[in-house]
């Protein structure tokens, strides 16, 4: 039944395209009977960039991959972590194996940032917000670490067809060390407020369920998907640049309780983990990376010459912090631009599981439901509620929603 | 279910399509210092077989990954490829499969998939709008991306004179990129 089709008073409440709790412009319409959500209608599409647009019929590839670096502010080494793979595949470009390393290291630090992240902003959407400020300070060592590596504390710039920008020198590596262990001392701080307090525990068990079944049946990816049992992680199933030579394990709620219940609660489990399976990974490339070059060509006007008589096709499947992302590139020999490139991102299938995931929620538990499948971010501050039975309509800041929640939270505290 | 080899995958397509079967190849590239294989499937089958196809792909793995569809315009044809992984869940073992089936432009029609994979939906839906395929039985046929107010018969992805160009705003003093119908 389409949203609004139905005889009794339900309300229509559109969520965004802007608002806090989604993190990105998206619409949710959402059908609620009394408090309960019946129905959910997700309208994505409201920043369409045209990037793709763009990198087949303006930018030249090298161009492209800095656009392709600008798709997400958080993700911005898996979109072109992607895109080198699939045009190094139909360019048939070969990687030095320093690169490979270094690419992965780039990859994980992105990976620690975006996790830690995503636990502030859940802390911050349930009202805890002591818990909030804790967790973007310890993120704070990540940024710091991404700066002195890569010169830069968001956007990296660190990939190039072929190869990797910077090396890490040896001089770096006691710092990079320094970064690691601060954070596999302070795991264990994390795990007990995430994972014990009863707070956290009380609003977000059994809250938000998707089950292994509709996981798989919506093609989840990524901690949405792991969290509900589905052990699929591409750097697991197969792997890619240098984790083909670790062996990364995908990380299921289960390793900590027992069981999987696909909730809230178990989506924090598996992404605290792998902040911590990030961690090992980055120490274990550091030890196994061996010399070399870092560049298998140099030469930037021979590099886009290369790129434009090159013909084939390939496709880049990274594990990004919020799932598999992939890109399929074609070239044409004679074309400078992509002939075709598509770009998904993971948020792209995690959005399928929404609708489900919402059903039988709380107006209240809306925020951290929808922010449990970590979309992608944006704020201002605004909801329309619309009371379908009388016509009347009526602006709903964020506060209101935002105060629900919390609201919701001291209640359970009682 | 037993898993069977790339190359047995490949015998099984043109074994269960018959005529509509074209072509199946495996690709595959050593990487990093370990040498381990990172291995992918192209398939092309013909339109007529293309549900046949997904069937069987259904039959290989209980719960395929449909990762995205992307589309490409050759000209004279539009090349669909549907990005599959099969195999799932185990180190190294997971299997890239991309299906690929071609359209001539006269006859843009595609069956849906979502009975089989819920969750093709919105790439569905995109590759109707982006495209101009028309996906035959879809269930939510609405636009995904594109805002209500770009007119019909507008296709992003096009090359040829269904393309965005004429959208394009071009700035005062610079010549338009795209062709533009005079007038």
């Amino acid at each position: 039944m389409a949203v609004g089709e139905t005889e009794k008073a339900t309300y229509t409440i559109p969520i965004g395209p802007i608002h806090p709790a989604l993190k990105e412009p998206i619409q949710l319409m959402l059908e609620i009977e009394g408090e309960k959500v019946v129905n959910t209608d997700v309208l994505v599409g409201q920043v369409h960039r045209s990037i793709e647009w763009l990198g087949m019929n303006r930018n030249n590839p090298v161009q492209t991959l800095y656009l392709a670096e600008r798709i997400c502010g958080i993700c911005n080494t898996c979109h072109p972590f992607c895109l080198v793979m699939a045009v190094e595949q139909a360019a048939n470009i070969t990687v030095p194996d320093r690169a490979e390393y270094i690419r992965v290291i780039a990859a994980e630090m992105e990976r620690i940032h975006s996790h830690i992240l995503w636990a502030g902003v859940a802390a911050h959407e349930i009202g805890f917000d002591t818990v909030f400020y804790l967790t973007w300070r310890v993120r704070e060592e990540i940024m710091d670490l991404i700066e002195y590596v890569f010169g830069n504390r968001v956007t990296k710039a660190v990939l190039q067809f072929g190869g990797v920008r910077r090396d890490i020198t040896a001089e770096q590596l006691p710092r990079i060390r320094k970064s690691l262990d601060y954070y596999k001392s302070i795991f264990e701080h994390l795990r007990r407020i995430f994972l014990e307090d009863k707070t956290v525990r009380m609003r977000t068990r059994n809250v938000g369920i998707l089950s292994t079944e509709d996981a798989l049946k919506l093609l989840a990816v990524g901690p949405t998907g792991r969290a509900s049992g589905v052990p699929k992680d591409v750097r697991q199933d197969q792997p890619y640049s240098a984790y083909a030579d670790l062996n990364v394990k995908a990380i299921t709620p289960d390793i900590v309780t027992g069981t999987v219940v696909g909730d809230v609660y178990d989506r924090i489990i598996v992404r605290l983990l792998e902040v911590k399976q990030s961690v090992e990974i980055i120490e274990e490339c550091i030890a196994r990376m061996p010399e070399g070059p870092i560049m298998s060509e140099s030469k930037m006007p021979r590099l886009l010459r290369l790129l434009t008589d090159a013909a084939g096709e390939g496709v880049g499947r990274v594990e990004a912090p919020r799932g598999e992302d992939i890109h399929y590139v074609r070239l044409e020999a004679g074309q400078s631009t992509l002939a075709t490139w598509k770009v998904r991102a993971p948020t792209y299938v995690n959005l399928m599981a929404v609708p489900t995931i919402l059903k039988g929620m709380q107006i209240a538990d809306v925020p951290i439901v929808f922010a449990s499948i970590d979309p992608c971010q944006s704020c201002t501050n605004r909801i329309l509620v619309t009371d379908r039975a009388t016509g009347r309509e009526s602006v709903v800041g964020y506060e209101e929603l935002h105060r629900l929640s919390v609201e919701k939270t001291k209640e359970i505290q009682r | 279910m037993e898993k069977l080899t790339p190359q047995a995958i490949i015998d099984s397509f043109s074994q269960k399509l018959g005529d509509g079967f074209v072509t199946g190849s495996v690709y595959e590239r050593e990487i990093a210092v370990k040498k381990n294989k990172f291995r992918s499937l192209w398939i092309e089958v013909k339109q007529s077989a293309f549900r046949d196809a997904v069937e069987h792909i259904c039959h290989l793995q209980k719960y395929p990954h449909l990762a995205i569809i992307s589309s490409s315009d050759l000209g004279a044809e539009i090349e669909l490829i549907y990005h599959f992984t099969i195999y799932y869940g185990q180190h190294l073992e997971e299997l890239s499969l991309g299906l690929r089936v071609k359209l001539p432009k006269n006859n843009l029609k595609i069956p849906t998939i979502t009975d089989l994979i819920p969750g093709a939906i919105f790439t569905e839906r995109e590759t109707q709008e982006m495209m101009g395929v028309e996906v035959i039985g879809i269930p939510d046929g609405r636009r995904l991306f594109i805002a209500e107010d770009v007119p019909a018969g507008v296709y992003p992805w096009r090359k040829d004179e269904t393309g965005p160009e004429k959208l394009l705003r071009v700035l005062p003093g610079r010549e338009p990129k795209g062709k533009i119908e005079k007038g």
